[in-house]
């Protein structure tokens, strides 16, 4: 076992993976607390306690910040290191490199989430880092770019498995993305405080367009590298149709771009903008569940898996999930859906149907997977995997139909008129009806946190477990070497 | 620049044209992927890749022999 270890190693480095994915638990846990906090904010308000660092407007930024880039970009990194190196059978281009962005990107993750805290956001959406964050990021960025790159190039295998596509693209993606949302002008060479380049409905616009795609190429087609690694991987059977995923690619790297102005219908932009992006919403579903059906259909003559497997499990709710939210969006995203759901509650709930039950939960099963193998150990215990899975789930169910209660309930009450034509609800009506709502979305999302504690646990203890291995192996060998 | 060049400048045309050619690629790409036995099977070989690369890969997730062809 531990000279398997030992070659894997030497081939590999799993040194930049076990760091990655060790911090997209610990920001897991910060980030999701953070979550349920602010959560339980909007139910009691006084658990704001008059403290201006953890209200919800400073709190609620850095919920975002560490769970999208915290441990997702975390996990993405952890993951795209392991499997570009696995398919393409030869070790990261550089070593330094490769721990050059673990330091700038959770200096990048930590900078922010206390900035925002003392109150310094560039107030757009995601993308809340003060310019000097930005371009620590910006240069990390740039080294995981040429890291990728010189490991695709110095490949054993012919053949660039598309897994390592949907990497590039999100990698690519995400450098433009960041660069021409943040493009700003500081007020001082020493003040925290930048300016936008843009203005007004271009703002509007550009804000957005990062905004989805963020969503579209961050938190969709780097996870579904993800998964086209993993689920072939723990099912033990390759993809269902390899031809499929080179159209899932293309359609979908196409079609997400022109999306981002499905989220300011009925605002000063342009109505043919608003349309062209509603058509383009509608289209990406075909390509969505197009990647979806391949995913699902891998386990096609395996399905008992499901009984036996929790990690398959986790990947294939996982699936279900991004099924789930790909037809929720594009429904959302029609002119008509959007007067109603827009402003609500409803918004939120579709947002962590995709984050919670497609990137957690296939993040979830992916570490599952891979960390055993990189410390080669087994892992801890299967059981407290059933406990993770069934928290996670019945988390999701709580938070998501509550925001659906929320959410539609909120529109219909502020599009509610009179015989005379007023408004039939103040908005403090509404606001009161959240409250019990807000009281089942707190509830799911601390049961969420708790599976993340309990996956946490298992993991350490696995760590420690291989330690334990790994230190009794050597003291045999020092035996045995001794008596030689 | 050309008289015929100035025609793409407009936005009413350069809209269509973007979007012909970007229709047509994609068509190329469907073509190219579903035509050709022998194209379809080198490309549904890649498919085994991740399954390749396990030599010293021995422990399944849930702890269990992990067999991988």
């Amino acid at each position: 076992m531990a000279q398997a270890a030992m070659g894997s190693s030497q081939q590999y480095n799993y040194e930049i993976c076990r760091k990655f994915a060790f911090m997209a638990l610990v920001w897991a846990v910060l980030g999701m607390s953070a979550g349920v906090y602010i959560a339980s904010e909007l139910a009691w308000p006084a658990l704001n306690l008059d403290i201006p660092a953890i209200t919800f407007g400073r709190l609620r930024p850095v919920h975002t910040t560490l769970v999208i880039f915290g441990f997702g970009g975390s996990a993405l990194f952890a993951t795209s290191y392991y499997i570009v190196q696995r398919t393409c059978q030869t070790r990261l281009y550089s070593d330094w490199m490769a721990t050059f962005t673990f330091w700038g990107w959770q200096a990048a993750v930590a900078l922010g989430a206390v900035s925002y805290m003392m109150g310094y956001t560039q107030s757009r959406e995601y993308a809340e880092f003060e310019w000097p964050i930005d371009l620590i990021i910006l240069v990390t960025w740039v080294v995981y770019f040429l890291l990728y790159v010189q490991t695709l190039r110095r490949r054993s295998q012919p053949h660039i498995y598309v897994a390592n596509w949907f990497f590039m693209a999100f990698i690519l993606a995400t450098a433009i993305l960041h660069i021409f949302n943040n493009l700003a002008v500081p007020v001082s060479l020493f003040s925290m405080k930048s300016y936008s380049l843009f203005s007004g409905v271009q703002d509007a616009m550009t804000q957005w367009w990062y905004g989805h795609n963020a969503v579209g190429f961050f938190l969709t087609a780097a996870f579904l590298g993800m998964m086209y690694y993993f689920v072939p991987k723990q099912a033990g059977r390759p993809v269902y149709s390899y031809r499929l995923s080179i159209v899932h690619f293309w359609a979908l790297s196409f079609l997400y771009m022109w999306v981002g102005a499905h989220h300011l219908h009925w605002t000063a932009l342009p109505d043919w903008t608003s349309t062209l992006a509603a058509t383009f919403s509608i289209m990406l579903l075909l390509p969505s569940w197009g990647g979806m059906i391949n995913g699902i259909m891998t386990l096609s003559g395996a399905w008992d898996r499901l009984r036996t497997d929790p990690i398959m499990l986790f990947l294939i709710t996982a699936l279900s999930f991004y099924g789930m939210s790909t037809f929720e969006g594009p429904l959302m995203s029609l002119k008509s859906v959007n007067a109603l759901s827009h402003y609500t509650d409803w918004t939120i709930g579709h947002v962590h149907s995709g984050a919670l039950g497609w990137v957690a939960m296939v993040t979830f099963g992916s570490f599952y997977h891979m960390v055993p193998r990189l410390y080669d150990t087994r892992l801890y215990s299967t059981r407290l995997v059933y406990v993770h899975f069934w928290l996670a789930t019945i988390g999701i169910v709580l938070y998501i139909t509550s925001m659906w209660v929320a959410g539609i309930f909120q529109g219909l009450m502020l599009r509610s008129f009179d015989d005379y034509g007023n408004l039939a609800y103040t908005f403090v009506e509404t606001v009161a009806f959240l409250h019990n709502p807000y009281m089942v979305r707190a509830l799911g999302g601390l049961s969420f946190l708790s599976g993340v504690v309990v996956m946490s646990y298992n993991i350490f203890m696995t760590i420690r477990n291989a330690r334990a291995e790994a230190a009794i192996l050597e003291a045999k060998l020092a035996a045995k070497m001794a008596r030689i | 620049m050309p008289e015929w060049m100035l025609w793409f400048t407009k936005f009413e045309n350069s809209k269509v044209v973007a979007l012909l050619l970007f229709f047509i690629l994609f068509c190329g790409i469907l073509l190219y992927i579903y035509t050709g036995k022998k194209r379809g099977q080198r490309l549904e070989s890649y498919k085994y890749i991740p399954l390749q690369d396990d030599d010293s890969d021995r422990h399944a997730g849930n702890g269990e022999v992990n067999k991988d062809e």
